[in-house]
């Protein structure tokens, strides 16, 4: 079903492409030693080079570009062996050097592409453009003075990888899944942490409308969104903002907007006729990036396995491909998933894990990796499921146990005297007691009444305090009726 | 003999034997620089106390059996080398209070190797003119002076005026300079003393305040060719903090000069014989050569076709890239800051790069942000690049024919500090001898080789294979040896 904005001449089409600005995951900057952690107090992660001081040169961190090629690979784009730096030039205050090192004309990424899927299950391909590295700036402070503005040169060289896609998008809902399964896919990755709210990850958003069978009218960038939820909106925003234009006699003109998030709108920041004239010309102090084929080669065998990939073989082990695509989200949810799964049925560890686990999980409002119930204790509850020690319903209970207490799920059931009854003279007797209590309900099901089985099942489980065998229990029970 | 008057080689041979200490040599260039540095003004900033500091220290390290290859030697330092704790200007007012925490490759080689550091020495703004005339710390005057004219006062060349003039006025035994255009050989051959622009990678950048990153290379000048190579032994090797510094190794370069040239192929590139250059310098080019032939080398006509667009191409590429490595003198972080009390970002912007840049400087900014921006970027900064490429090409063509290439150093003598001051272009034409070997990343050295007729140094270069200055040296002292160059300047210590 194809989105589109009604108008008063009719629908619309929304046509959406994404310019991701993600942090690289790297122990220092793109071309200095300096560290990168958030959060640190300002202006101490500097080094001379960030901070653009006479007679300083970059240099190239490696480990950055292997985290370019990484995400290029794990993008299904070319590498391109040889790619070069550009400066980008332009004055501000948290720009030390005047220009951004970037790659303009050869980026060291080219096209590729990322499958999304949404929410009725259909999945998309959303072609990728390009991706290259380049230097972040520094951040300006405007409001921790009345007349001054401070700034904060932390940032200042980080290294960034602008990943482009094309114009692929024609929904919110389609650039909110881009956007989740690329996070995703970095997040697999380990290159680049994904944390919106920190900044690691941006996005502008380029929208045009159109009538269905037009070819591109022109498109508005609206920059600097930094959440996927602000992304979705801002998509919505703008693309009324513009059919409502069109639809008035005006005109849309190219320009960079941004997202007011308290009203819901985009508002103008700058016109074409002000777009800086960046002079891009290559940085003279780096000589061009040369990779050798063998070194991509190794970072290509050494990739995790990705989302794609990993979504595929759950649905071989026998998942659901709704329960394989939740237990891949993340990479850190996946993990947990096959620790638990290791040597046990796959599909009543995802069903464990998707249904009470999350539920608990959500509950204490904590992420997979910080969860109270290990991997190790929730593969030994499903133990005792598997061994009867206990049935599934008390497991529930323990399981609620483990997430309160901690305690490791044998030692809750040996204290609470959770073992489930085996012993068919204590299921007889228990069943013989509840016939008798509801003889008019026996003669009931005896004449026909097939209905009231369950009826039976619960009263001896309730008689049993729950820990009766439930598989027994029917045995014994169905003699007993006859 | 007074100590100011040693050569390079000369002072460590006369301190390895023990005929003179580092602390006496200093102090007498100190009292030469006392005395002769107001009128020449050839330094910006000397330091006294921290050179005498040096000196004993490096006397100590001496008496304990500790010497390096430079040990206790006084030397200038162009003042677009950082150096920790020592005012670095780079000869601008935009620089005027800027002392930096960190020490340039270059000149933390030399004290590695126990040089002593009498001051830094001026220079145009950012290394940008060919007559130390654009310096915001005033001109420097060149030692010597013409015959019939000694009350004209010259200028030493540039941009590493100050350099050549303390060099050749003994105010220091040698001194690290920068070429990005031919700022160590016209200065060398303006002030008769020798100085070699190495291959491009040779000498680390890190540290040096950039004027246009592709084509700057560090080098020395000094009195005589040998003293160039044993300061280029030091200054040089790969610098992981500098990305285009080659990672090869450096050879012993004093070793190279007394190869001698016998059986040589010497090229001499028509194209560079230029309508206007005066007869005595096209005179001095031919005896260069024959001197040469008589060494036993042999002498080649070549052609370097794409010489003619070499200064424009130059005046494409160094403007441009100088227009974005000046930008980060913004007023926010270092150095010069302007501003009104209503002032905004843009207002400090314009005031502090207006007052903190002269005029040669706001010009090349100017060229450099036009030929870059969009419309323009093509027509210019592209094509030059090609050109570029072709005048690589050229060398690479000549190289497969002959060994090195002779040609005059500068199209004139040093000229008055008073003359084309009005007309850049023609001040841009000292540069037409030099500029290809920048462009093309190729070593080059000024040799002093004679006298024109008003008694004025002239000099000739040699112009090498990437990475064989080894060649360029043994070419440059048969030069020296046979032109036997002992005129002495005015203005010098002990005159």
């Amino acid at each position: 079903m194809t989105y589109t904005i009604e108008g008063r001449t009719g629908p619309w089409e929304v046509v959406i492409g994404l310019e991701v600005h993600a942090q690289v995951t790297s122990q220092a900057k793109l071309f200095s030693g300096a560290a990168t952690e958030f959060g640190a107090a300002p202006n101490s992660q500097v080094s001379f080079v960030d901070a653009g001081f006479p007679g300083m040169l970059p240099v190239i961190n490696e480990e950055c570009v292997a985290q370019a090629v990484r995400t290029g690979l794990g993008l299904k784009a070319e590498i391109h062996l040889w790619s070069r730096f550009d400066r980008k030039n332009y004055f501000y205050a948290d720009l030390p050097q005047g220009y951004q090192i970037s790659q303009f004309a050869h980026p060291i990424v080219g096209t590729g592409t990322v499958e999304i899927t949404l929410a009725d299950g259909s999945t998309k391909q959303i072609g990728i453009t390009r991706l290259h590295l380049e230097q972040d700036a520094g951040k300006s402070l405007h409001d921790q003075h009345p007349s001054k503005s401070f700034i904060d040169l932390n940032r200042s060289g980080v290294a960034l990888m602008e990943i482009v896609s094309e114009p692929d998008m024609r929904s919110p809902e389609e650039a909110g899944a881009y956007l989740t399964k690329l996070r995703q896919i970095l997040r697999y990755l380990g290159t680049c942490d994904g944390n919106m709210d920190e900044g690691s990850m941006r996005a502008d958003v380029n929208v045009s409308v159109r009538k269905p069978g037009e070819g591109f009218r022109t498109r508005c960038e609206v920059k600097n969104v930094n959440s996927i939820r602000f992304v979705m909106q801002a998509v919505e925003a703008e693309a009324r903002r513009q059919v409502e234009l069109w639809e008035e006699g005006g005109t849309v003109e190219q320009e960079t907007r941004l997202f007011d998030t308290g009203r819901g709108v985009t508002r103008s920041m700058r016109s074409k006729e002000d777009a800086h004239d960046y002079r891009y010309f290559p940085d003279p102090d780096l000589p061009p990036l040369v990779l050798a084929a063998d070194w991509v080669e190794s970072l290509k065998a050494a990739l995790p396995e990705l989302p794609d990939a990993r979504r595929a073989r759950y649905v071989a082990m026998g998942l659901s491909p709704y329960d394989a695509h939740v237990l891949t989200l993340e990479r850190e949810t996946a993990a947990f998933f096959e620790a638990v799964a290791r040597g046990r049925d796959a599909k009543t560890v995802a069903n464990w894990v998707t249904g009470d686990f999350f539920a608990a999980l959500n509950r204490t409002g904590l992420g997979v990796e910080e969860s109270p119930v290990s991997a190790a204790a929730l593969g030994e509850l499903l133990d005792l499921i598997a061994d009867r020690t206990i049935n599934g319903k008390i497991a529930k209970d323990v399981l609620a146990i483990m997430f309160e207490t901690g305690e490791r799920p044998g030692a809750i059931v040996d204290a609470r005297g959770l073992r489930q009854v085996v012993d068919t003279g204590a299921i007889e007797a228990a069943i013989e007691q509840v016939m008798a209590a509801n003889a008019g309900k026996v003669a009931e099901y005896r004449s026909g009444k097939d209905k009231l089985f369950g009826f039976f099942v619960g009263q001896v489980m309730k008689a049993m305090q729950g820990k009766g065998n439930p598989a027994l229990v029917n045995e014994v029970l169905k003699q007993k009726l006859g | 003999m007074h100590p100011t008057d040693f050569t390079l080689r000369g002072a460590i041979d006369a301190l390895n034997e023990g005929i003179i200490t580092s602390v006496e040599l200093t102090q007498a260039h100190l009292d030469a620089i006392a005395a002769l540095n107001p009128r020449l003004n050839a330094y910006i900033t000397v330091t006294g106390e921290q050179a005498l500091e040096q000196a004993r220290a490096s006397d100590a390290r001496r008496k304990e059996g500790i010497a390096g290859p430079l040990e206790g030697v006084p030397l200038a330092i162009k003042d677009l080398f950082c150096t920790a704790g020592t005012l670095t200007t780079a000869g601008s007012r935009i620089l005027g209070n800027f002392t930096p925490p960190y020490e340039s490759t270059v000149s933390a080689n030399l004290l590695r190797d126990g040089a002593v550091f009498l001051g830094k020495a001026n220079l145009d703004e950012f290394a940008m003119g060919s007559s130390n005339t654009t310096s915001a710390f005033g001109p420097v005057e060149n030692p010597w002076s013409r015959a019939n004219d000694p009350d004209t006062r010259l200028v030493p060349g540039g941009s590493s005026g100050g350099s050549a003039a303390a060099v050749a006025a003994r105010l220091a035994l040698g001194a690290t300079a920068t070429d990005t255009g031919g700022s160590i050989r016209q200065p060398a051959a303006f002030c008769g003393i020798a100085g070699i622009k190495p291959t491009y990678g040779r000498c680390s950048r890190f540290g040096i305040v950039a004027f246009a990153s592709s084509l700057d290379q560090a080098g020395p000048v000094a009195r005589t060719v040998e003293d160039c190579a044993i300061l280029l032994k030091s200054m040089a090797g790969f610098d992981p903090k500098d990305s285009t510094s080659a990672d090869i190794p450096v050879p012993d370069f004093a070793a190279a000069c007394a190869r001698g040239v016998k059986g040589l192929r010497i090229g001499v590139p028509k194209e560079y014989r230029l309508e206007g250059t005066p007869p005595e310098i096209e005179a001095l080019w031919e005896q260069g050569l024959a001197w040469l032939r008589e060494q036993g080398a042999e002498t080649v006509e070549i052609s370097l076709p794409h010489t003619k667009y070499a200064l424009p191409t130059y005046y494409i590429v160094a403007p441009a890239e100088a227009s974005s490595n000046l930008a980060r003198y913004d007023g926010v972080r270092f150095g010069l800051r302007v501003t009104e009390p209503n002032s905004d970002l843009r207002d400090l912007y314009e005031r502090t790069r207006a007052q903190g840049f002269g005029a040669e400087v706001r010009r090349r900014i100017l060229i450099g942000t036009y030929v870059l921006s969009a419309g323009y970027y093509d027509a210019y900064y592209l094509k030059a690049q090609k050109i570029r490429a072709l005048i690589k090409r050229d060398f690479d063509d000549a190289f497969g024919k002959v060994d090195a290439i002779v040609t005059p150093a500068t199209p004139s003598a040093a000229f008055g500090m008073d003359e084309k001051q009005d007309d850049p272009v023609k001040m841009y034409l000292n540069d037409v001898f030099t500029v290809t070997a920048n462009l093309a990343g190729l070593p080059g050295l000024a040799v002093p080789a004679g006298l024109d007729a008003q008694g004025l140094p002239l000099g000739l270069q040699v112009i090498g294979r990437s990475f064989d200055e080894e060649t360029v040296f043994a070419v440059g002292t048969a030069i020296e040896q046979a032109a036997g160059f002992t005129a002495l300047p005015r203005l010098r210590a002990g005159a």
